[in-house]
């Protein structure tokens, strides 16, 4: 059964194209944390970063601006951009919409809406205290999309999860939207929130969260393969033996974990999970195993680059990444959608 | 033959063995039901602008209304009914039919339910360049009207001709549209943090989208474009029909795809523009109205008439509601209505659906 699920996609694959443009994937993840090591107002020299990483010494300003500051924002942009980049290829993969992105499903609003209020009602402000926050709204969210999209005759269709998630957004932002106008320091505190800054994110707040990436991670190669299955419709997938159900729940379950862990990280991030799994299937072309490995590959590198550029282009300020990336990423997806046509989902 | 009616009017025709007077039975049963609807439409709307006109910190009985209207009332009932309650209720049936429809030519010419202006960007660019009037240029409420206006226009004409590769393919269009909307977003994102935080909620207020500040001559505005371009869409009805069927079978039909598809867009953003312009971007009305209308009636098409009346009754019964959901004088801008009842009002119709799951 799972050789007649492989072939068709295996034809497909173009091997070349995809050991040369793994090679070229690491080399920009490589150079993309390089960058954001040496890259700021403050220049430091590649040794003296070396230095840094092998002989830390606080005194010194350059190691503490390498310990304090930059390694932090390169982790937890690495660590949130491959959340995104792979909870994006496996919400396009479930409900087969290319327009799917961690805002669709109604995980972004749901992880605003509970720092929203935390901020407003908990009084809470540091960056620790909104990660829980996130990473629940992001999890009552998703499962709130789940259950309505999946209350009609025939189960959580494509479609119906995408509405679904819409018109949660939607409800969920006028929430937002209230509290926000009644409190004006509640306002002041969210909209820096909101723009997804990886500056001053705390690597305290972040690392309790990897667990929850790992297992997402994993949750998603395991799901990779039923993806595959999904692809093909909903009445051929359940012909080829694959529970439709489970494959959704899996994927779902893996969406929580990782856009809530990304969210409670570096605030509502959009575009990474849209454009990321847009260019890693250009280039693989449609088998999900390939198109989630260059996902996790991609995601970390678009979201550090961002944030580089956003240091770069400001200067002696910065920009924070999640405005860059919305500027970076919309040319590069437009120019895909341009270029090529787009294997279908 | 009731089986018939639940179908696309493409699946209908293309049923080769139907009798003819078992089709024009079915026929004439959706005609009655699509009947039924908008009579049933037409009197919700009405009853919500009675309560609109009729209720509020000085309320007036039935007769005393229908006396104001016909020009008999008191000089403060006059003033209160007809300069006060009169504008902002017909502003918001026309925003409300302005907004539908736009939303409802979007869905089917791209032929996606999440292609409405609030998704691909339209609306956004509205909101983009009015926030940059206010927050830098420091535009009053005329400017920020005509910079919304230009904003969606402009994003609409930009996605158009990044979408176009010798014919406009509806995902290509929304897809792109979706990455101008996060463009958009940023920006919007930028200007909030960066701008004083009394001017950025002033912003974040003109963003909710509100339509207490009604006067005559905007209303005419939206009133004038409304009357010039619903003649077009009626007309191009046929069109619109054949269009839902794809390109191929619409040309054997004898419908240029590409131009028929130029003419509904231009209108549906002109709609958007104008709308947005009058009383910021009302979230969830674009989006929501059509597919409420199409489920109310059961068919897989477009109705146009259904579908306006929806979105006027959703935004006179937001911005009812948002007058009086708080207790004193306290006023809700309505936009943060439309979004918070419209939502829950499609996720209630995506859990009763049992048809195909197609959704929208």
């Amino acid at each position: 059964m799972t050789l007649v699920l492989e072939r068709p996609a295996a034809a497909r694959t173009r091997p070349r194209r995809v050991v040369i443009g793994f090679a070229v994937a690491v080399a920009l993840l490589v150079l993309s944390i390089i960058a954001s090591l040496v890259v700021g107002s403050r220049e430091i020299a590649l040794g003296t970063v070396f230095d840094a990483l092998i002989n830390p010494d606080r005194a010194r300003t350059d190691h503490a601006v390498i310990l304090d500051l930059r390694i932090p924002r390169t982790v937890v942009g690495m660590l949130a951009g491959l959340a995104l980049g792979l909870a994006g290829a496996l919400m396009q993969g479930v409900t087969r919409n290319p327009l799917a992105d961690p805002g669709l499903l109604g995980v972004n609003a749901g992880a605003s809406l509970f720092v929203v209020a935390g901020i407003a009602w908990f009084g809470v402000t540091s960056s620790l205290g909104y990660v829980w926050f996130a990473f629940a709204g992001a999890a009552v969210a998703a499962t709130i999309v789940y259950l309505i999209g999946s209350l009609g005759r025939e189960g959580a269709t494509p479609v119906k999860l995408a509405l679904a998630g819409t018109a949660l957004t939607a409800a969920f932002t006028s929430l937002i939207t209230i509290v926000l106008l009644a409190d004006t320091g509640a306002f002041d505190r969210y909209r820096f929130w909101a723009a997804g800054s990886l500056v001053a994110r705390d690597l305290d707040a972040a690392l309790p969260l990897v667990p929850f990436i790992l297992a997402g991670a994993i949750l998603a190669i395991v799901a990779a393969r039923m993806l595959n299955a999904l692809a093909l419709g909903d009445d051929l997938a359940r012909g080829l033996g694959q529970n439709l159900i489970t494959a959704r729940i899996i994927c779902l379950g893996a969406i929580v974990l990782l856009c809530g862990s990304a969210t409670a990280m570096a605030g509502p991030i959009v575009f990474v999970g849209l454009a990321v799994p847009h260019i890693a299937r250009w280039i693989t072309g449609p088998d999900y195993r390939l198109i989630i490995a260059f996902s996790a590959l991609f995601g970390p590198t678009l979201l550090v680059a961002a944030d580089v550029l956003g240091r770069v282009i400001a200067r002696p300020g910065e920009i924070e990444a999640g405005l860059v990336v919305a500027f970076l990423g919309a040319p590069v997806l437009i120019a895909l959608v341009r270029r090529v046509k787009l294997a279908g989902l | 033959m009731p089986a018939v009616t639940d179908r696309p009017a493409g699946a209908a025709a293309s049923v080769v063995k139907v009798d003819a007077a078992a089709l024009a039975h079915a026929r004439a049963g959706r005609n009655r039901r699509e009947r039924y609807i908008v009579l049933g439409l037409i009197g919700a709307l009405l009853t919500v602008a009675a309560l609109s006109l009729a209720i509020g910190a000085y309320s007036l009985s039935v007769p005393d209304l229908l006396r104001t209207l016909a020009g008999q009332g008191s000089g403060s009932e006059n003033f209160i009914v007809l300069s006060l309650r009169l504008p902002r209720l017909t502003l918001a049936v026309l925003v409300g039919v302005a907004f539908a429809i736009s939303g409802a030519l979007f869905q089917t010419v791209l032929r996606n339910p999440l292609a409405s202006p609030d998704i691909i960007g339209v609306t956004g660019g509205a909101s983009a360049a009015a926030v940059f009037g206010m927050l830098i240029l420091g535009f009053g409420s005329l400017g920020t009207s005509l910079a919304a206006f230009a904003g969606a226009i402009i994003v609409a004409c930009a996605i158009y001709l990044l979408a176009w590769r010798s014919g406009v393919v509806g995902y290509r269009f929304v897809l792109i549209g979706v990455g101008v909307a996060f463009m958009v977003q940023g920006l919007l994102g930028y200007l909030l943090s960066r701008a004083e935080l009394n001017d950025a909620q002033g912003a974040l207020l003109w963003l909710v989208g509100s339509v207490s500040g009604a006067r005559w001559p905007s209303i005419a505005v939206v009133a004038v474009v409304l009357i010039v371009l619903l003649p077009v869409i009626r007309l191009a009805d046929g069109r619109l029909r054949a269009l839902q069927l794809g390109d191929d079978l619409a040309r054997s039909l004898g419908v240029g795809a590409e131009r028929t598809r130029l003419v509904l867009l231009v209108i549906a953003v002109a709609l958007t523009a104008t709308a947005t312009a009058a009383v910021g971007p009302l979230a969830f009305v674009a989006f929501v109205a059509a597919p409420i209308a199409r489920r109310a009636l059961g068919t897989g098409g477009v109705a146009l008439i259904p579908t306006a009346l929806v979105g006027a009754l959703i935004t006179t019964v937001a911005d009812f509601t948002a007058q009086h959901l708080l207790p004193g004088q306290l006023e809700l801008p309505a936009g943060i209505i439309t979004g918070a009842i419209g939502a829950p009002y499609l996720l209630w119709l995506l859990a009763t659906s049992n048809t195909t799951g197609k959704g929208a």
